[in-house]
């Protein structure tokens, strides 16, 4: 008693049921995960994440990539040519010799790990203070007491201070202060961020505390200090994890502005690409492939983290949901 | 101000109720003015009033959540006996949630889009009722399926903005009545949902009430939840009460002009299409205040000199429990103007 195209019907419409359970089958999809899945279909960070991990990658894997040992005066008896000192790209040495004799491409290459080392370090010291200081500061304030309040405003006075004075200053205050190694490189472009991310996370928690489901949950008497840790905290992580992304570009200029004013690390085994261009800065008439090569390389890695940073912020912003 | 039907100590006793906003170089607002009512167990009340009018600072008020700072809170709130207006903040907090519940208008807003709904649930629970693990787990899934979320185990994993509006609400309204509050506010709990969800939602909650002896305290402008649901109706404007009655007398024999004018702007489905609506003219203004006179005169059709003459005294119907503040009310001759 079939008519026809009822067999195709019933498939059909079987069809539709397992799309709908396998479609609502993925469960607990988090905010995190939809973030990321846009970050994964946006152009922006695809770039920005190559050429991240390219510097990761040769940040890691320097020694082994390295065609010289990077503190080795290659200079023999045919590099004068020209009764110059100086040696440009040629095929032993890809991207030529500096003002000592040593390959530029195993200096830029080793040069990587501590341009990455300074820039997470330092961003980790920026982001763990400052967070730290915000966190207290949202938190304080939030509560809404007068103590807290009081909190608050302590706290965000001494920001405010930090925030009034040069971020290289600061840098350079804290080097002049340590004197130069690679450890008060680190703690110097850390400390300069500290206000950013003291100011943001207080922001955001703040912004925050004043939604309905922080209300909501305090009208269903959850205590305080659990409201703040499972409902504010974690919707006001977006900005400063977005803020540490742009953090890590920002950390590896200012290392290498740093080591420009020479008060980077002194130790010669351990090339960096700040250090480099100060170097290469008394050679810039006769040698200028010393200062481009370092140069290009800060501009594209910090142009690679900015990328990644800025999509992370579109794909965490809640406006640009579907 | 009336005497209740029932003997018994109500859930919620309002009393009196003046909430006034101050702010350092401006002059004070009165959002609330001597607002009096009560819910008893089993009851639905509805606050009923325009956006302003101050429905929902009395509902913060009763719960405890407007900010210590700048507001001042006269008369009296008492939950089952005890005095909240004063209460100190730790009593407060255990009473929040466990024995005064609130369900808010727009849940997506409401629920924390980072954590999976079963977590805030389960936070309740163990909150007020030392519920902890599976244990937890298991009451989540029962108040899911209590309040008619399907495949309730599933969604206990899922994420706010996983679930479509009406989802929520009911997940809401389950956090609210997970610790079987005595007396839940619902504030403009339908608003933000289609009719069609607003009409399950509302079921849901009558249901609620039915079964538990929850008092319910409804605050809408949408005087269709009211006629569904209410017991009793408070109408507020711009602050005080204009008009109070059991739902059956005030839909009967309304007599305050807000109200009739409210009732007159609802759009029938018996009408004629080319009738125009009824809307009420202009919009809360605070052209009079109440000391002066019925802060509702300069939109009324009724109003005369009298209005002005002094906040309208509370009028008692004779033989009925209804009451008003109109000073011209309907039957006596209006001036045409």
């Amino acid at each position: 008693m079939n008519l026809p195209g009822t067999a195709t019907k019933a498939a059909k419409i079987d069809r539709l049921a397992e799309l709908s359970v396998s479609s609502s089958d993925v469960r607990g999809r988090s905010l995190w995960l939809e973030a990321f899945s846009r970050l994964r279909r946006s152009p922006m960070a695809i770039v920005g994440a190559v050429i991240v991990s390219a510097f990761v990658i040769v940040a890691v894997a320097a020694p082994l990539l390295a065609p010289h040992d990077p503190t080795a005066q290659l200079w023999r008896g045919d590099v004068f040519p020209n009764r110059s000192i100086f040696v440009g790209p040629r095929a032993e040495n890809p991207l030529g010799l500096d003002h000592a004799g040593r390959d530029l491409l195993s200096r830029m290459l080793v040069g990587a790990r501590q341009s990455l080392m300074v820039g997470v370090v330092a961003t980790l010291i920026g982001l763990s203070v400052g967070a730290l200081i915000g966190g207290v500061s949202g938190a304080a304030a939030g509560m809404g007491r007068r103590l807290g309040r009081a909190v608050d405003s302590v706290l965000m006075r001494f920001v405010d201070m930090l925030l009034s004075i040069p971020a290289l200053l600061i840098a350079i205050s804290v080097a002049a202060l340590l004197g130069p190694s690679l450890t008060t490189l680190m703690i110097a472009v850390g400390a300069a961020q500290v206000p950013i991310f003291a100011r943001l996370l207080r922001g955001s928690m703040l912004a925050q505390s004043r939604s309905d489901f922080v209300t909501a949950s305090i009208a269903l008497g959850v205590r305080r200090p659990k409201v703040v840790v499972s409902h504010v905290l974690p919707n006001s992580l977006g900005p400063v994890l977005v803020q540490g992304t742009l953090t890590l570009a920002t950390a590896i200029i200012e290392a290498a502005a740093l080591s420009y004013l020479g008060l980077g690390s002194p130790d010669i085994s351990r090339p960096e690409w700040g250090g480099m261009l100060a170097d290469a800065q008394r050679f810039l008439g006769s040698a200028p492939h010393m200062a481009l090569f370092p140069a290009v390389a800060i501009i594209i890695t910090a142009l690679g983290f900015t990328l990644l940073g800025e999509a992370m912020r579109e794909a965490l912003d809640p406006k640009l949901k579907k | 101000m009336t005497v209740r039907r029932e003997p018994a100590t109500p859930v919620l006793t309002v009393e009196d109720l003046s909430i006034t906003f101050t702010q350092r170089g401006a002059a004070p607002t009165r959002a609330v003015d001597r607002v009096s009512f009560e819910i008893g167990a089993g009851e639905v009340v509805g606050l009923v009033g325009e956006s302003g009018c101050g429905k929902s600072v009395t509902a913060l008020a009763v719960m405890g959540l407007l900010a210590d700072r700048n507001v001042e809170i006269g008369g009296r709130i008492a939950y089952a006996g005890t005095e909240l207006l004063g209460l100190p903040r730790k009593r407060m907090r255990d009473l929040r949630g466990a024995d005064l519940a609130m369900i808010f208008q727009d849940p997506l807003s409401a629920l924390n889009p980072v954590v999976p709904v079963g977590r805030q649930i389960t936070e309740m629970l163990s909150r007020h009722r030392g519920l902890r693990g599976r244990d937890a787990d298991a009451e989540a899934v029962q108040l899911l399926g209590r309040v008619g979320i399907p495949d309730p185990e599933r969604r206990l994993k899922e994420y706010p903005h996983q679930m479509s509006g009406g989802m929520r609400q009911r997940a809401m309204i389950a956090m609210a009545v997970s610790c079987g509050p005595r007396l839940l506010i619902a504030d403009e709990p339908t608003t933000a949902l289609d009719v069609t969800i607003q009409a399950q939602v509302l079921e849901l909650l009558k249901d609620l009430v039915e079964t538990e002896g929850t008092a319910l305290l409804m605050i809408t402008h949408d005087l269709g939840v009211v006629a569904g649901l209410c017991d009793r109706v408070n109408v507020l404007y711009a602050g005080r009460v204009v008009e109070a009655a059991p739902r059956h007398e005030l839909f009967g024999n309304p007599v305050h002009p807000y109200t009739t004018g409210l009732l007159r702007s609802i759009p029938r489905m018996d009408g004629d299409r080319g009738v125009p609506l009824n809307p009420i003219r202009g919009s809360v203004n605070d052209l009079v205040a109440w000391a002066d006179g019925c802060a509702f005169a300069p939109r009324c059709d009724r109003y005369e000199l009298e209005c002005l003459a002094g906040t309208p005294a509370v009028t008692e119907l004779p033989g009925v429990d209804h009451e008003h503040r109109c000073v011209n009310p309907p039957g006596t001759p209006a001036v045409v103007r």
